[in-house]
């Protein structure tokens, strides 16, 4: 099954991400494809290269670029909410890009699943 | 249809407002601080043994883990995020209650 | 971004039911105007596009909504453009408008042009039960919450 994710809060204030992230995962070890991951409203922070958790926590910006990576997901920023919470290319995290809002309706025409994980 | 609920039942409206829409046939599946939703001897027990006549009611395990929580009502499930997909492909549309 | 990550999906000739879930109040926070910003975008795709007001959700219809004293932008007013974007079908909760002392005159006026009825212009604003509700989230094929 083909899936797209909608994640709407950053990395550490709740949980979506986080549970977004174990979704995903899940997903491709029982051999789904998750086409799109789309950061929207405080999503974006999700991409800032500039956060620095400490050493003792983990890191979901660059585990949602590694996981990307290896397994070919289109993660978007939306360009909008971006611009507005400082996530321009300067700080746009490695495995990120960062696009128009179209792409979330895009991939909930082309999924078969769209998932939000918000607050 | 799925429905994913991430809030706490003492703080907020969404699983109440969940149950009112929630369709036999249909799934609900807590997560996050939605898990203390799932619990024994709280006031939302009643209606959570009422609900599961006619909806499948389920709580992500990992999230129990987390907040040390496990005692869940009877017949509700305990899913995994394996079990959490396997969910999503069951059902669909998968709606929030953000 | 690797170039082998695929970045376009087919999507020729899908029509699909989208609905746009709003069960929050504006203003207190952000999620109202930027789910607007959604909703206006997903109307150039000619999807089958509804959206639901429940819960707190249904104050974003609010009539005369005045940010002045506040100093934060007034998108109330763009709820009434979705006529013209041809969103057609905002669906609220009658039970969450009682519950909060509002009827459907306390509430922006919403209109659109049927062209199926010589563009007459039509309220797009239509108050539903929750069991409607209930049975128009089943029949969806996406559903977006913020």
């Amino acid at each position: 099954m083909k899936y797209g994710i909608l994640i709407n809060e950053g990395p550490f204030t709740h949980q979506a991400s986080d549970t977004a992230y174990q979704f995903t995962k899940a997903a491709i070890e029982k051999g789904h494809r998750v086409l799109r991951v789309f950061f929207y409203h405080d999503g974006v922070n999700n991409a800032n290269a500039l956060s620095e958790p400490q050493s003792d926590d983990r890191n979901l910006v660059k585990l949602w670029g590694d996981l990307a990576k290896e397994h070919k997901i289109d993660l978007v920023v939306c360009v909008a909410a971006g611009l507005r919470r400082g996530i321009k290319d300067q700080v746009l995290a490695e495995g990120f890009r960062i696009s128009g809002l179209g792409q979330l309706t895009e991939i909930g025409m082309a999924a078969d699943r769209l998932l939000t994980f918000g607050d | 249809m799925l429905h994913l609920v991430n809030k706490s039942p003492f703080e907020r409206q969404a699983f109440e407002s969940c149950l009112g829409v929630a369709r036999k046939g249909s799934a609900i599946l807590l997560i996050e601080d939605g898990v203390y939703a799932a619990l024994k001897n709280t006031p939302f027990e009643a209606k959570v043994t009422e609900a599961i006549k006619d909806v499948k009611i389920c709580v992500l395990g990992p999230d129990l883990e987390a907040r040390g929580v496990d005692q869940v009502i009877e017949g509700v499930e305990v899913v995994d995020y394996g079990g959490f997909v396997d969910l999503t492909t069951e059902h669909n549309p998968v709606q929030s209650w953000l | 971004m690797s170039d082998d990550i695929e970045t376009e999906f087919e999507t020729e000739g899908v029509e699909k039911k989208f609905m746009f879930l709003n069960r929050k109040a504006p203003y207190g926070t952000i999620y109202a105007l930027e789910m607007l910003e959604t909703v206006l975008i997903s109307a150039a795709f000619d999807q089958d596009v509804s959206l639901v007001f429940m819960d707190d959700g249904v104050y974003q219809l609010k009539k005369g909504c005045d940010t002045k004293s506040v100093n934060m932008k007034n998108f109330s007013s763009t709820y009434k453009a979705l006529g013209d974007y041809d969103i057609q079908k905002l669906y609220v909760e009658r039970e969450s408008l009682e519950a909060r002392g509002l009827t459907v005159d306390d509430l922006t006026e919403v209109v659109y042009e049927d062209e199926d009825d010589d563009w007459a212009e039509k309220p797009a604003i239509r108050v539903v039960s929750r069991d409607e509700i209930a049975v128009l989230m089943e029949e969806q094929d996406v559903v977006i919450s913020a």
